[in-house]
């Protein structure tokens, strides 16, 4: 039964290649794939939370030696939310693409950047966490560069070099845990790694790595204009999963394996980051001209909401509180990645049906693509993190950490992000909803619309009120790495 | 033993660290794109000088097997930086 | 579940659902549009007359489901709760009926009829609330709810209002989230328990509940119009007459100040608010808005306007009331809610008539306007004498009360004053304008040239008023009998009060 762990990562891969050999039909090719994979990230995930962590030595051979597979709560859950958002964005993205060229080109590398995802969040050693990184990097990219636009091409250019970076950076801390410790193995290193020089030296390295792929205050300028000119489906797909997945490594580096060589001081610096980023992206949001821009700065935001888990985690105790905190963190997540590329899909087909996606000139849009604004207002109220989104539990949870922890710092600065998030959410209600003259709309499309509106309602409503089981399921020993069954 | 990991070792921090500055400083497109590669280069060698154990043993394979996929990996981004490159100049040959 | 856990949850889905429907249905579907309002208000009546009759006999009736580890999301009838509700679902039905004349003909009336239930749906959830964590959620979303309908025409200067609106009510959102959430964590889940239940925890520091009490107070007082927190309601006045109906009576201002009670009552207890001293700086700041809001009453010539200052004055009362301990000040402030929401609601549907049928907007074009809407301008002399506080119209009640508590309390050597002045400032605004309408000749080249169609007050525009202003007198004709809103009000005090 072990063996269900290849089918997140075979299913996408097998597919890719289908498409790319049978051009004509990618598109089936490609929604089939979406849904097998669903089907089996759900399965994943039902026997997980049923029989607790799963573990597979690939090829049998020894873990060490060769590449282990492992899913616990977290990562199945993580798992589950990038297939359902992926199936959604490539439903969209049937109505985007119109010409027979541009689905060929699209779908293989949906594909193949779907493949290294779920490789990535069910990678058990360094070796393979290094070469899904890397995958999930280039076929983003290329992703980025579709349509061939000048800026998204440059956009993607500066994404690419940055990003091969930061692997390197990532490469050069693998190779200074393997000196130091001989093994590659995460389970391994998790009972060897010490307080000591080249822990913290092969920490740093990685971690800068992977906070350059995050896109963590200040080393999120590249950020911006590769998602603001990717293709719609793209940005969504960029904004709520591959930057997720740079943080899902660090999570886990963070709390598990590295847990006893990580610091206080580290874990306030990349508050304070966090900080900056809430502050200043949702400042740049606000003043953003176009939608899509926005929504970039935007997600540099919340990004930074998820930074400032870590010195208050650091800070309690082991015990319910802190499980409870870190509930929040994943909820925190998983509302942005449903709400943000809700949000992307949504302008996307403003950008589609108004040629532009200039907000100031959004005039005359909630009458003509009432779906979409809707859409666009429950993305909003999630990314504001007002009830009854899941986001808004999360930042309860976050303001009572900061508060029992005497960390008061947070308070005004999660107030104020809020705040600042509501003002750019509403600045575009309120331009939508002005009545405009002579302004014409194309029929909205059904397979564009939908998808966005479910996104959006699973962010806001679905997160909001049945998120007790998420909290059930992931917290008790969520990221303890367990025994195989 | 331990000179000739530690020379070739660090001979790869530099390398890395060199290639790791020209890739955020220059500003030519080219001349990032052939930092990453030195950088790369700078890692693939101190991961050579980990797997070296002395005269007598075989090699370390773990770490080779990480270099050739690190060479794999280095040789497919340049290919799609220099291909995006390329795409970029026609845009503004138009 | 038995019916009384769900009872609460039906009666905050009876708008919701409708409002949901309503927002896909096509602009032209009014039958079914109005049939769907109708029909989920009265479903929502008697839903509530049951929950009357479960409370009266202090029945349990709470529906509780757990949202996140600690946090239950809390729909509790008590009997607060329950003079809420009805008030809500009670004024609701009828400003339905108003807005279904007033709006004949115009634009996006599904959107409209849409976040007015869900307006309704909100108000009524925080009603119900049964702990600050279900209020605060309701509160959030009564603000979400209430934009649309401030911005609803779409005008620069209604986008502006709603704008202004959004602030001040978001600002208040997060300091009123930040205190609940800072109470929480020093003193555990706390449901509303009459009597307040901060008292009976050993070890919370003074100091620390005096902070979050002024967070508490400072967020619900945006709502509640508190003095300096109102600068958004004149704003606001852009918004549709059944807005500004709905805004004033029942919804926003309402839940602000029921906030303000719950928190006093039900979370602190009066007595422990007492021993804290936060007592006083509360009854300070409302005895100070009551004045100011009458004073800029004045000065207003738009009507609107004006009644807008006259809602910052009154909505005070409640806060007063729960300012002053003793169960008689509580009773007045308590019963307020109910007299101002009535009073309030008939002078808010007078004036959309006003603008509707004659094009009035300022007081000053208001001459002769007794002659020709006799009802209408019946409806508003009722709203009006109460606001002054004359008996027999409910208003005068409210303020005895107050009175008497604030002499029970010892404080009436400025409490007394301050309810004087203030009875003596609503004369002054308001009995010029009845002078005007009744005793002074129309002046024709105001205003009427070639306006409206219709120069006849439909049924739909004139019978909502005039219902409200004969419960506002019943309300104080019949305040002694059972079950109406005084004897309420009573009830209330005396399970506040036995702990």
């Amino acid at each position: 039964m072990n063996n269900l762990l290849t089918l997140p990562v075979m299913i996408p891969l097998g597919f890719s290649l289908l498409a790319l050999l049978w051009p004509r039909r990618a598109t089936p090719v490609g929604i089939l794939a979406l849904l097998a994979t669903l089907l089996a990230s759900a399965w994943l995930t039902w026997r997980v939370s049923g029989n607790g962590p799963m573990l597979l030595a690939l090829g049998g051979w020894e873990p060490g030696l060769g590449i282990a597979l492992y899913a616990d709560a977290l990562s199945s859950t993580l798992l589950l939310m990038s297939s359902v958002v992926a199936l959604a964005a490539g439903i969209y993205s049937t109505g985007y693409f119109r010409a027979p060229g541009d689905r060929a080109r699209f779908w293989p590398l949906w594909l193949l950047m779907m493949t290294a995802l779920h490789a990535l969040f069910l990678s058990g050693d360094l070796f393979n966490l290094y070469v899904t990184l890397e995958l999930l990097g280039l076929s983003a990219v290329a992703l980025a560069a579709l349509g061939g636009k000048r800026k998204a091409v440059e956009a993607a250019l500066r994404y690419l070099i940055l990003g091969l970076l930061g692997s390197l950076l990532f490469l050069a801390g693998v190779t200074l845990t393997y000196a130091g410790y001989g093994t590659l193995d995460l389970m391994k290193l998790r009972d060897l790694l010490a307080p000591e020089p080249v822990a913290w030296i092969a920490l740093a390295l990685m971690i800068s790595g992977l906070l350059l792929k995050t896109a963590l205050f200040p080393l999120h300028f590249w950020l911006p204009p590769a998602h603001a000119n990717a293709p719609a489906p793209v940005s969504a797909v960029l904004s709520a999963l591959v930057v997720k997945a740079a943080f899902y490594l660090l999570l886990r580096f963070w709390l598990e394996i590295f847990e006893d060589v990580v610091t206080a001081f580290a874990a306030w610096l990349l508050g304070i980051l966090g900080a900056m980023a809430v502050l200043w992206g949702s400042w740049r949001a606000l003043r953003a001209v176009r939608l899509k821009l926005l929504a970039a700065y935007s997600t540099v935001a919340q990004l930074g909401y998820l930074f400032l888990f870590f010195p208050l985690l650091a800070a309690l105790p082991a015990g319910a509180a802190r499980d409870t905190a870190l509930g929040a963190l994943i909820l925190m997540a998983l509302t942005h990645a449903f709400a943000k590329s809700a949000l992307f899909l949504a302008t996307g087909v403003i950008q589609q049906k108004a040629g532009h996606d200039r907000i100031e000139d959004l005039g005359g849009a909630a009458r003509a693509l009432p779906v979409t604004v809707f859409t666009l207002a429950l993305a909003g109220v999630a990314l504001i993190g007002l009830p009854p989104s899941g986001a808004f539990l999360a930042k309860w949870q976050l303001f009572s950490a900061a508060i029992a922890t005497g960390q008061w710092l947070w308070v005004p600065v999660i107030a104020t992000g809020s705040l600042l998030a509501a003002a750019y959410v509403f600045r575009i209600l309120g331009y939508a909803f002005a009545p405009a003259e002579g302004v014409t709309y194309r029929i909205a499309d059904g397979r564009e619309e939908l998808p966005a509106l479910i996104l959006a309602i699973l962010a806001t409503l679905l997160l909001g009120f049945g998120s007790v089981q998420l909290w059930e399921f992931v917290t008790p020993g969520a990221l303890a790495a367990g025994e195989a069954p | 033993m331990i000179l000739t990991q530690l020379i070739f070792g660090i001979t790869g921090g530099l390398l890395f660290a060199i290639g790791l500055r020209s890739a955020l400083v220059r500003e030519s497109l080219l001349a990032r794109i052939l930092a990453v590669n030195i950088s790369g280069a700078g890692v693939f060698l101190a991961l050579v000088a980990i797997a070296y154990r002395g005269l007598e043993e075989t090699p370390d394979p773990i770490p080779h097997a990480l270099v050739l996929t690190g060479i794999v990996v280095a040789v497919s981004a340049t290919a799609l930086a220099l291909a995006l490159r390329r795409r970029l100049e026609e845009a503004d040959d138009e | 579940m038995s019916f009384n856990s769900w009872l609460p949850l039906l009666i905050v889905m009876s708008s919701l659902v409708p409002g949901l429907v309503i927002f896909l249905l096509r602009e032209e579907s009014h039958a079914l549009r109005t049939l769907l309002n109708l029909f989920g208000a009265i479903i929502k009546l008697l839903l509530v007359g049951l929950l009357i009759w479960g409370v009266y006999h202090a029945e349990v009736i709470e529906t509780r489901w757990t949202l996140a580890p600690g946090l239950d999301l809390v729909l509790h009838a008590d009997a607060l709760s329950v003079l809420f509700v009805t008030l809500s679902t009670l004024l609701w039905l009828l400003t339905t009926i108003y807005a279904i004349g007033y709006l004949e003909n115009a634009p996006h009336r599904s959107r409209f009829f849409g976040f007015f239930s869900l307006c309704v749906t909100a108000t009524v959830g925080l009603a119900l609330a049964g702990n600050l964590f279900t209020f605060v959620i309701f509160y959030e979303m009564l603000t979400l709810a209430t934009y649309p309908l401030v911005a609803h025409k779409g005008s620069p200067e209604a986008l502006r209002g709603a704008r202004i609106y959004l602030a001040y009510t978001l600002s208040g959102g997060i300091l009123l989230l930040i205190g609940t959430i800072w109470l929480r964590n020093i003193a555990g889940p706390l449901d509303f328990a009459q009597g307040g239940i901060l008292g009976s925890i050993e070890g919370l520091d003074p100091v620390v509940l005096g902070i979050i009490f002024l967070l508490l107070i400072t967020g619900l007082g945006v709502k509640a119009a508190l003095f300096p927190l109102h600068g958004w309601l004149p704003q606001a006045m852009v918004a549709p007459a059944p807005v500004s109906a709905l805004l004033h009576a029942v919804a926003v201002v309402k839940a602000g100040a029921f906030g303000i009670v719950r928190v006093v009552y039900d979370v602190y207890g009066i007595e422990f608010a007492a021993s804290l001293g936060l007592l006083t700086p509360l009854a300070v700041a409302a005895g100070f808005t009551i004045v100011y809001g009458s004073l800029r009453a004045l000065s207003q010539d738009h009507l609107k306007k004006r009644l807008a200052w006259s809602t910052v004055s009154q909505v005070s009362y409640i806060a007063l009331g729960a300012a002053i301990l003793g169960p008689l000040a509580t009773i007045g402030g308590v019963v307020h809610l109910v007299h101002q929401g009535l009073m309030k609601i008939t002078l808010f549907f007078a004036a959309g008539n006003y603008a509707e049928t004659l094009g009035i907007h300022k007081v000053s074009e208001m001459n002769g306007v007794g002659r020709r809407m006799p009802g209408t301008t019946l409806a508003f002399t009722i709203g009006a004498l109460g606001m002054i506080g004359l008996p027999p119209v409910a208003g005068f009640i409210s303020k005895w009360y107050l009175g008497l508590g604030a002499v029970e309390a010892g404080i009436a050597a400025w409490i007394l004053p301050v309810l004087i002045a203030s009875s003596l400032l609503n004369a002054a605004y308001f009995l010029p304008i009845l002078y005007r309408a009744w005793f002074l000749r129309a002046d024709d080249s105001l205003a009427l040239a070639g306006h409206r169609e219709r120069t006849v007050t439909p049924p739909a525009l004139l019978w909502p008023p005039l219902i409200t202003a004969s419960l506002a007198l019943a309300a104080g004709l019949f305040a002694a009998a059972p079950y109406s809103p005084l004897e309420w009000a009573q009830l209330i005090a005396e399970r506040e009060y036995r702990q």
